[in-house]
């Protein structure tokens, strides 16, 4: 028994079937090593640890869906403030941005090769800018006293009388915010679309002109965006991790977590307040997973939106 | 006919065009007009970053924001070199081994066969929605008990699997035919010489977009030095600059800030001009189906 399959062993090896998948296997296992250390188990983890009540100091003690339950009926910030917050913000900067980003790519595909080199460099630079440098910029612009450079416009032009504490206030944080991360999102998303579009086969418009395709605008609907549908899936999985991912930008902006008046509170500050500032890290875990739900959602829907079907 | 004045990609210029050019120029200078604020806020001297109402580019430029910054030592008096040095190193680490192990994983999840293959595939697809920021909590307790924590290579070990990088090389080793592997199997080519004499010299543009947006996320990277790093002497040079930037007082700290900001920005963007072309190559093969 033991020596047939040790037979077959080596025959399978000197077939090179294998020597194959052991290739496969060196190949494959730095990366799924790492995958599933630091991207498989963390996602995991902030399952189970939602599940439970642990404050970093004792062992995590199991408490059911009492994280969930206190999110829904408890936490009065994250109703009132932090949900409407996020869901405003994604809405905004994921699908508007989203959409922007097609517009201008197709709009840079409509024009010559040389203007588009530097009008594409000039919108996807904002994006290279970084986390940090991102802050300084537009904490610069909107200063909140006289040297800051757009209460002097404002005051120059007689809108204002006195410079607004524009980060500190609550009324004008959000949009603030917002303009920021639709500013810096034009990223890897918005290039692949301009390569998507400018891919597309020549052949085809002709094509749809003869079939008696009028307008500008169904020539986008009926061949630029089916011709590329791969490339509005992939900017669209990019457009949803760069809104989340860029979800700190309220308290980079007003130095503060909570943000003033719980004003920019979105559901990463809240994550980060509860578990690295409370150290209620069951709870933050709970908030974690309804973000990856949220996610989740979005994705959902854009893979319903462009995903081939076979 | 309408078509040929407006298709795609026209070789030449036709007044039709003229209403994107409308739209298109003033979002183009929307989004870089910030970044020139700052960068000309960066060469200000000190009367004229108090100056009312501010002027928008610098009038006499000079260099003391970037030589007061080199001089600003931390408070734990470690030079501003030591930082540099650190994210030097972790940048470059980082960049490579992450261009060697998504190349040899993307190699084998295009070119080989195997049980698991589809399987994997689709779960790397699934995280490319992957957002770090929301599981920083459990990734923080795994760092702490594989014994990363205050070790130097935790500015490179967690960030290492990176789904959008071994995304965009498979797709784009999809894109080399069978037959030639074949072809070099049949002369007797193993797998290491596969992937070093055809693969990789094919798939460069694909390389340099990966070495591209790693470098971007490793070079403004603080969170390992912010949660993961105690000890000063091993922390980035992203996270002096922010340190820098938030304790000094807003006027007098803006020169300082902006001058940070530029030593920041300036790397990232003078990589992606060089390489602009490959990225685009790149990203015409970056659909997901």
């Amino acid at each position: 028994m033991f020596k047939e399959k040790r037979d077959l062993f080596i025959e399978k090896f000197k077939n090179g079937n294998l020597k194959d998948a052991l290739s496969v296997l060196l190949l494959i296992l730095p990366y799924a090593i790492l995958f599933s250390l630091f991207i498989a188990i963390p996602t995991a983890l902030a399952i189970t640890l939602s599940l439970s009540y642990f404050n970093v100091i004792e062992f995590p003690e199991y408490a059911g869906l009492l994280n969930y339950i206190t999110v829904i009926t408890q936490d009065s910030v994250f109703l009132r403030y932090v949900l409407p917050n996020t869901l405003k913000y994604a809405l905004i900067v994921g699908p508007g941005g989203y959409i922007l980003s097609f517009m201008l790519a197709w709009m840079l595909a409509q024009i010559q090769k040389g203007p588009r080199t530097i009008l594409s460099l000039a919108i996807y630079a904002p994006s290279m800018v970084g986390g940090i440098f991102t802050g300084v910029v537009w904490k610069t612009l909107f200063n909140g006293n006289e040297h800051g450079y757009i209460n002097a416009l404002l005051m120059q032009w007689g809108l204002i009388d006195r410079p607004v504490q524009f980060l500190q206030s609550p009324e004008y944080l959000m949009p603030i915010m917002i303009i920021v991360a639709l500013w810096s999102s034009m990223g890897i998303g918005f290039l692949a679309m301009v390569a998507g579009i400018l891919n597309a086969n020549e052949e085809l418009y002709e094509a749809a002109y003869i079939d008696g395709i009028k307008n500008k605008f169904q020539e986008v609907m009926y061949i630029t965006i089916p011709s590329m549908k791969p490339q509005m899936l992939f900017g669209a999985v990019m457009a949803i991790v760069g809104t989340f991912n860029s979800g700190g930008i309220g308290v980079a902006l007003s130095g503060s977590n909570p943000t003033p008046q719980n004003s920019g509170q979105l559901i990463i500050n809240h994550i980060e307040d509860y578990g690295f500032q409370r150290y209620e890290m069951g709870y933050a875990a709970a908030l974690s997973v309804i973000l990856l739900l949220i996610i989740w959602g979005f994705s959902k829907i854009a893979y319903k939106l462009f995903a081939e079907k076979n | 006919m309408s078509l040929q004045g407006t298709k795609i990609n026209p070789s030449r210029f036709n007044k039709s065009q003229l209403k994107f050019y409308l739209f298109l120029v003033p979002m183009s200078l929307f989004m870089v007009l910030p970044i020139v604020y700052i960068i000309s806020q960066a060469f200000k001297p000190l009367d004229e970053l108090f100056m009312f109402p501010p002027r928008f580019l610098v009038q006499k430029p000079t260099m003391k924001s970037f030589s007061d910054l080199l001089r600003t030592a931390s408070n734990t008096g470690i030079p501003m070199s030591r930082y540099l040095f650190n994210s030097i190193i972790i940048t470059i680490l980082m960049v490579l081994v992450t261009l060697f192990i998504t190349s040899i994983t993307g190699y084998a999840l295009s070119k080989k066969q195997f049980k698991l293959k589809n399987r994997l595939l689709s779960i790397n697809q699934m995280a490319l929605m992957f957002v770090g920021v929301a599981v920083a909590i459990p990734r923080y307790l795994v760092v702490v008990n594989l014994g990363l924590n205050n070790n130097f290579l935790v500015h490179i070990i967690p960030y290492l699997a990176m789904p959008v990088g071994l995304f965009l090389i498979k797709q784009f080793i999809d894109q080399i035919p069978d037959s030639i592997i074949e072809a070099a199997k049949i002369d007797g080519a193993g797998d290491l010489k596969i992937l070093t004499k055809i693969v990789i010299p094919l798939i460069r543009p694909a390389l340099a977009t990966v070495a591209i947006l790693t470098f971007q996320s490793t070079w403004g990277a603080t969170e390992a030095s912010t949660t993961y790093i105690q000890d000063e002497t091993m922390k980035s040079f992203a996270f002096y600059l922010n340190t820098i930037t938030n304790t000094q007082n807003a006027i007098a700290g803006a020169g300082m800030s902006a001058a940070a900001g530029l030593i920041m920005f300036l790397p990232n963007l003078i990589i992606f001009i060089v390489m602009q072309s490959q990225v685009m190559n790149t990203m015409s093969h970056s659909g997901i189906k």
